[in-house]
């Protein structure tokens, strides 16, 4: 089995975590895994990106256009930015919530979460929406956002993990005052 | 064995230890950090590892240990390899008795740097061997075989990552400990002969360097990591070839595995080049296609090879504009160049609608950072006089996007302080400010203020002092009192180093309470001569937030001064209301006191 998946978001909203708890995963299971992801600069707000690969046979952590099985986008318009990485019948799972550009606030130019979420209906064969904003305040914590998506795309079958297996790693790398927490994140659409 | 994720840059730091390392030493940069952080965290207790004050330093701490015998391993970025040029061009001469391993690693595109110079090239031209590594486990292995050679041959080695080997991750397979190498340095045997460069003995090692180059093209063409990888039977006839190397040559990988295999080159050691190897690759070839980032090293390799023997074989590259000649290769920018040269059409992508305008996304000051507090005071006290704003490297460069807009020059470490004098020189009407970081201050700024003083220049230095080299993850410097070995030790004062230059108008003000802020930089820039501001406020990453600020909707009359002033990312517009983002929030109270109404409170009181 080969995955291919791309993770994306804004600097600071746990993209990278969700990406290291999907290859442990991984690891555990015995699957072969790489991962590239944006570190340095980019980080402070900037737009941010993991790249991970699974399965025998792969010599980058790089993935090309078209070749994503799966993009997690933790915004909106980040995951538009992703999608030439789609392969043709992929799986998009994205957060309903947008992050505002400084850019915007201080121009006044409008960005609108929306207008990314309606194109990514027009243009997503599989599609799953996922009002991060109402499950993070129920839950209590905006925290979670990234143990959410992990949920939700599990949902979805395309990660190639069971569920068992992410939670596994997740219990094991997660100091133990948060367990409950993200417990409830993983298993908030179904368990 | 054993198998973890690792990033490429921990996979390195463990090859090394494998090594048997005994001596570690850098200065911070992306995309090399994490090597000597993980040195320092995986270390067993008797391996030395430290932050230099720079790069030179670390060279030249990394030189004497190797005189002794130990294993010695130096990281840095590309340009901080222009630091250490000076030791190293010099040490090449006189050579090592340890193994001695120069980690440079190089940024194409650059991601985060402010050049895209190639340390392969720099590896001709100081006549240093260069191994470049094109995954994480070829790195973990291939920085242990760099230690031999380097021991073998008695000089230091270039190990060049570019930052997608650094910060890729693998499951890498890793020796344990009892595999480790054990190095026992021997000790520094005194030997003026060897130690001491002279301009005969720098002759008589010149000759000894080029006869050992020739020696190691034949043996890099027998190195296993130089590889001829066949055609595969489709391509029997193929008459075209690729040469790559580093992470290009994984791209050129996977874009074969859908195109179909032709012959390729893959090249671990860009100097001194495997020639034996590269004319049997050419051997019934017609036309060759070098794939690489940064300079045309392997092109030029190749023409070199062609010219030499003779060889009526064509080779394409960024030299033809086959390739791009600058900025990052990606998977697919490797792929179509692969397919034009192989003349296979690509497949059309996907058809989707345009997408609706991206919102942009520069790197901005993080909210609550002192930095944008100081920037802002500055700005406030010099308002409406012929100003020069001289930045240097790390966060506080971001302080040039607009609304602060207070970065009018940035060129390379510490070089703010005398540009500024320089700009002072010929516009002696200019108020001329240069600002520095903590840690770039103590890197290579110190000489700088020493020039000022001593050449009676008439600038401001504005220390940007948030206890820690933020920019590249929060690593120590001397002005932290804490060092890698994790010993507590007594901090140096920054204000103490400039009185004892000479700089006699020395003031320490938080930047966070802006009124007595302003009022500092009025009294200081008015005042002849060199004079400093030491604006001391910790790096939100390294401190405890203060709480959050509200915003009261009833006093709040929306003039958006606030966020058209300090461009802070903790405040937006919401529904037509000004908003605080209470997850990004730190509670510095810089808005609050800027407000003309009095709506935002809380956070610390400046009061």
């Amino acid at each position: 089995m080969n995955k291919n998946i791309v993770l994306c978001g804004v600097g600071g909203q746990g993209t990278v975590l969700a990406s290291k708890l999907i290859a442990a995963a991984a690891m555990a299971a015995d699957i072969p895994v790489m991962s590239a992801e944006t570190i340095g600069m980019a980080q402070r707000g900037g737009s941010v990106f993991s790249h991970l690969r699974m399965g025998e046979g792969v010599y980058t952590p790089m993935i090309g256009e078209g070749e994503a099985d799966l993009i997690l986008g933790f915004e909106p318009g980040e995951t538009v930015r992703m999608l030439p990485y789609l392969k043709k019948g992929g799986q998009v799972v994205v957060s309903n919530r947008p992050v505002m550009p400084v850019t915007a606030s201080v121009s006044g130019s409008s960005y609108s979460g929306q207008d990314m979420l309606e194109y990514l209906e027009r243009n997503v064969e599989h599609l799953m929406i996922v009002d991060t904003e109402k499950a993070c305040e129920e839950l209590g914590s905006a925290k979670v956002l990234n143990v959410l998506m992990l949920g939700a795309a599990l949902k979805t079958d395309t990660l190639g993990l069971s569920k068992e297996a992410v939670e596994q790693v997740m219990l094991q790398r997660l100091p133990e005052k948060f367990h409950e927490l993200n417990l409830s994140a993983l298993n908030y659409f179904g368990a | 064995m054993h198998k973890e994720f690792l990033m490429g840059n921990e996979a390195i730091a463990m090859g090394a230890l494998a090594a048997g390392v005994n001596v570690v030493a850098g200065y911070p940069g992306t995309p090399s950090s994490e090597v000597l952080e993980t040195v320092a965290k995986r270390r067993s207790r008797d391996v030395y590892v430290e932050w230099s004050v720079n790069e030179k330093a670390a060279l030249e701490l990394a030189a004497g240990a190797a005189y002794t015998g130990a294993r010695t391993l130096v990281t840095m970025k590309q340009v901080g390899l222009n630091v250490a040029s000076d030791p190293l061009m010099c040490l090449e001469y006189i050579g090592v008795k340890g193994g001695m391993v120069v980690l440079v690693a190089d940024d194409p595109g650059p991601i985060s740097s402010q050049t895209e110079q190639d340390t392969r090239q720099f590896a001709v031209y100081s006549k240093l061997p260069c191994f470049d590594p094109s995954s994480a486990q070829e790195a973990y292995e291939m920085i242990q075989e760099a230690f031999d050679y380097s021991e073998q041959y008695g000089t230091p080695v270039f190990f060049r990552p570019t930052t997608r080997v650094c910060h890729g991750y693998a499951s890498v397979e890793l020796k344990d400990q009892e595999q480790y190498h054990v190095n026992q340095p021997e000790g520094f045997v005194k030997d003026t002969s060897k130690w001491v460069i002279f301009p005969r003995l720098a002759f008589q090692n010149h000759m000894k360097i080029e006869s050992r180059n020739e020696e190691l093209v034949q043996v890099f063409s027998d190195y296993s990591r130089n590889a001829i990888l066949s055609e595969d039977a489709q391509h029997g006839q193929c008459r075209n070839g690729i040469v790559a190397s580093g992470i290009s040559y994984t791209y050129a990988c996977e874009a074969m595995e859908q195109l179909g295999h032709i012959r390729m080159l893959k090249v671990a050691t860009p100097h001194p080049f495997p020639e034996q190897l590269a004319l049997q690759f050419l051997e019934g070839l017609d036309e060759v296609l070098c794939i690489e980032e940064l300079d045309p090293v392997l092109e030029r390799a190749m023409l070199q090879v062609c010219g030499k023997h003779h060889c009526q074989v064509k080779v394409l590259g960024k030299l033809t504009h086959h390739v791009k000649n600058a900025g990052e290769n990606t998977r697919d920018s490797v792929k179509k160049n692969i397919a034009d040269f192989m003349g296979i059409p690509m497949e059309e992508a996907v058809d989707r609608e345009v997408p609706p305008a991206l919102p942009v996304r520069p790197p901005v000051l993080c909210a609550g950072c002192p930095h944008r507090a100081s920037f802002y005071a500055v700005k406030q006290a010099m308002k409406g006089k012929k100003t020069i704003f001289c930045g240097d490297i790390g966060c506080y460069t971001l302080g040039n996007a607009m609304p602060l807009d207070m970065v009018d020059t940035c060129l390379c470490m510490g070089a703010g302080v005398n540009i500024a004098q320089g700009v002072g020189k010929v516009e002696p009407d200019t108020t001329c400010f240069a600002f520095v970081g903590d840690s770039t201050f103590f890197a290579s700024a110190i000489t700088g203020v020493v020039n000022a003083v001593y050449n009676q220049a008439n600038m401001t230095l504005v220390v940007l002092d948030n206890s820690t080299t933020a920019m590249t993850g929060h690593q120590p410097h001397p002005g932290t009192g804490r060092t890698m070995m994790g010993e507590i030790v007594s901090k140096i004062s920054i204000e103490a180093v400039l009185r004892g230059i000479g700089v006699e108008t020395v003031e320490t003000v938080n930047p966070l309470d802006l009124q007595q802020a302003v009022a500092c930089v009025r009294e200081v820039a008015a005042k002849p001569g060199v004079k400093a501001i030491i604006f001391k406020s910790p790096c939100i990453a390294v401190t405890k937030p203060r709480g959050c600020m509200n915003i009261d909707t009833e006093k709040c009359i929306n003039c958006k001064k606030c966020i058209r002033e300090i461009g802070c990312p903790a405040l937006f517009v919401k529904d037509g209301q000004v908003t605080i983002d209470k997850s990004l929030c730190t509670g510095c109270g810089l808005c609050s006191q800027l407000c003309p109404v009095g709506a935002i409170t809380g956070g610390e009181s400046h009061e």
